[in-house]
């Protein structure tokens, strides 16, 4: 009995440092969040002051300055009502083309197929110089559709087509056959029955394509150029003062409510965000 | 068989209605895909052709023409222009340490968390949250706690006597801090991928080979490392070709400086294309990017096929 305790013993012993070690190496990854967020409470003084997790003076005004600075709140909107219309079309989208690729039969599937997979994988800095031109021919720089356009149609939406392909290849045929029986036309059996039967490819597309253009910079950078017209990235770092250098309170409280929203749903739905991330990787 | 032989005339008329069927599958089928065609043609095809004929021209501000030029915008980087050879420099050892440090990285992790022991969850929940966080956001933070002396990361070397350096205002202390909190704010990606495949691989083969009496570094090295292979192979690749297109992150950070010291691929193009409007040489320097990275896709798709 004693050997079994002594073995239960070091085996306890041998999880607890590994759970420390495991917490020593997590540092990184979670402390700048603490830290930004205790930051954006602070007064300019403060934050180069002897480094204190806690705030010795809570400065909630900072938090009212960050949207009197510069327009925040329109540019809080702006970042949500594009990234709500880039994953409402890009689910419709990618959802119709994956279907067509996946379930119909038509010459030259197999070519569109090859074609759409070696776009996935080139970078928007290649197309971007055309697509700049393309946009100021339209005369649509510094308004949102370019933010809105380019991602749908971009790599991220041949991306999500090829996700939605690889989840509706595998759906079992005799449903298709039973709602052609009841007269469904195609857009019938595509709504009726495969994309109530594709819920967790269309959750994956949604949360990716969402947390994409939330996080969109290069193509903000480069078309919008007014400040209300601004996204939440391109607006974080312009918290500064008359000279360039950056108001840290600020840009630190900014960035807070930026990231802790989309924390606060990752930590609640964790599982299907991490599912959502390993389906994507593992794409055909 | 008479019935067979009168097949081919009595068809005939069964023909031309299976047909149409077939038709009009193709015909929907194309209409499905229509958005995302004409999308793909109007933002992709399109401007890929726009740029490679961009990138044989010059640009002339001024008069707003452009002149055919043949391939001197390429001779320009290639030959030419000592920046093109420091900012390729740049973007390999990005790479190079990047691609290494990040797989080794995400692994570890992987292999300490495929299992099932109180906290795992948590565990991975905090090593995969920086994913989903913005890059501008993330660059922000790190920016703010590697300043000079003020700096968090440095008043707590002082702790323990060290002086840190000023880690975004010196060329090579700017490279290792954007490739290190590159791998903080990506690795967890690539570690939940290694997390699928290890949990792919039934328990029962670890078991028959600590039966054979293999240690555990054995039957990592002989059964779980050749089993991860393909997993492997598509991590590199696409974490290799992830390395070749940040830009917020080093945007944000640095700036591309100190000293261009971090100035990698992506953002001299930008920085021609958009900041000196060279476009002539950015397309050029994009076409460069387009071959690197389709290079690197084929190597990609060539070894997955042979695996599988």
């Amino acid at each position: 009995v004693s050997a079994w305790l002594t073995r239960r013993r070091t085996r306890i012993l041998y999880r607890a440092c590994w759970t420390v070690a495991l917490a020593v190496v997590a540092v990184p990854f979670i402390f700048p969040f603490l830290w930004m967020v205790s930051s954006g409470f602070k007064n300019s003084a403060e934050i180069f002051g002897a480094p204190s997790l806690v705030p010795r003076e809570w400065q909630w005004w900072n938090f009212v300055e960050v949207f009197n600075y510069q327009p925040f709140a329109r540019q809080y909107f702006n970042s949500l009502y594009i990234a709500l219309t880039v994953t409402a079309l890009t689910l419709l989208f990618s959802s119709l083309a994956g279907y067509a690729l996946a379930r119909m039969r038509f010459a030259g599937a197999a070519l569109i197929g090859l074609f759409l997979i070696s776009a996935m994988m080139v970078p928007e800095e290649v197309t971007i110089i055309p697509n700049f031109f393309l946009i100021r021919w339209a005369g649509l720089v510094d308004t949102h559709w370019p933010l809105i356009l380019l991602p749908v149609f971009g790599p991220q939406g041949i991306m999500a087509t090829f996700l939605m392909r690889q989840y509706f290849l595998v759906l079992p045929k005799e449903l298709e056959e039973a709602g052609k029986m009841d007269g469904l036309s195609r857009l019938g059996l595509w709504w009726r029955i495969a994309l109530p039967m594709s819920r967790p490819a269309l959750a994956a597309v949604a949360i990716i394509t969402f947390l994409n253009s939330w996080n969109l910079f290069l193509e903000p950078l480069i078309f919008v150029s007014s400040l209300d017209k601004f996204t939440l990235p391109l607006a974080l770092s312009n918290f500064t003062d008359p000279y360039g250098a950056p108001l840290w309170h600020l840009q630190l409280a900014a960035t807070s409510l930026d990231v802790l929203p989309v924390l606060i749903v990752y930590v609640i739905a964790q599982r299907h965000i991490i599912e959502s991330f390993a389906l994507s990787g593992v794409k055909g | 068989v008479a019935g067979r032989a009168e097949k081919p005339n009595t068809a005939r008329g069964d023909d031309a209605p299976w047909l149409t069927l077939i038709m009009r599958e193709a015909m929907e089928a194309w209409l499905f895909m229509s958005p995302t065609l004409a999308g793909f043609l109007i933002f992709f095809v399109g401007p890929l052709v726009a740029v490679i004929w961009y990138s044989l021209t010059e640009w002339n501000l001024l008069s707003q023409q452009s002149v055919f030029v043949g391939l001197d915008n390429y001779h320009d980087a290639l030959f030419r222009n000592p920046d093109f050879w420091f900012v390729v420099r740049n973007s390999v050892i990005f790479a190079i340490g990047l691609v290494p440090l990040n797989m080794a990285l995400a692994l570890s992790l992987a292999l300490a968390l495929s299992g099932r022991f109180p906290g795992v969850v948590i565990f991975r929940t905090i090593f995969f949250a920086p994913v989903v966080t913005s890059a501008v956001a993330w660059a922000i933070v790190w920016k703010f706690l590697l300043q000079g002396e003020a700096g968090f990361v440095n008043q707590m070397l002082a702790l323990i006597g060290i002086a840190g350096p000023n880690w975004l205002r010196e060329p090579d202390w700017a490279m290792a801090a954007v490739i290190v909190t590159r791998v903080i704010k990506m690795v967890g990606l690539n570690m939940i991928l290694y997390i699928a495949a290890l949990q792919a691989i039934p328990a029962d083969y670890g078991a028959a080979a600590r039966l054979e009496g293999a240690s555990g570094w054995q039957i990592f090295r002989l059964v779980v490392w050749p089993l991860l292979g393909p997993t492997t192979l598509v991590i590199m690749v696409i974490t290799t070709i992830g390395s070749f297109k940040v830009f917020d992150h080093i945007y944000q950070m640095t700036g591309g400086g100190p000293e261009n010291g971090t100035l990698v691929l992506a953002f001299y193009i930008y920085q021609q294309g958009f900041q000196f409007f060279d476009v002539g040489y950015a397309s050029a320097l994009a076409m460069i990017m387009f071959v690197i990275v389709m290079l690197l896709t084929i190597i990609q798709l060539t070894l997955r096929r042979r695996d599988t």
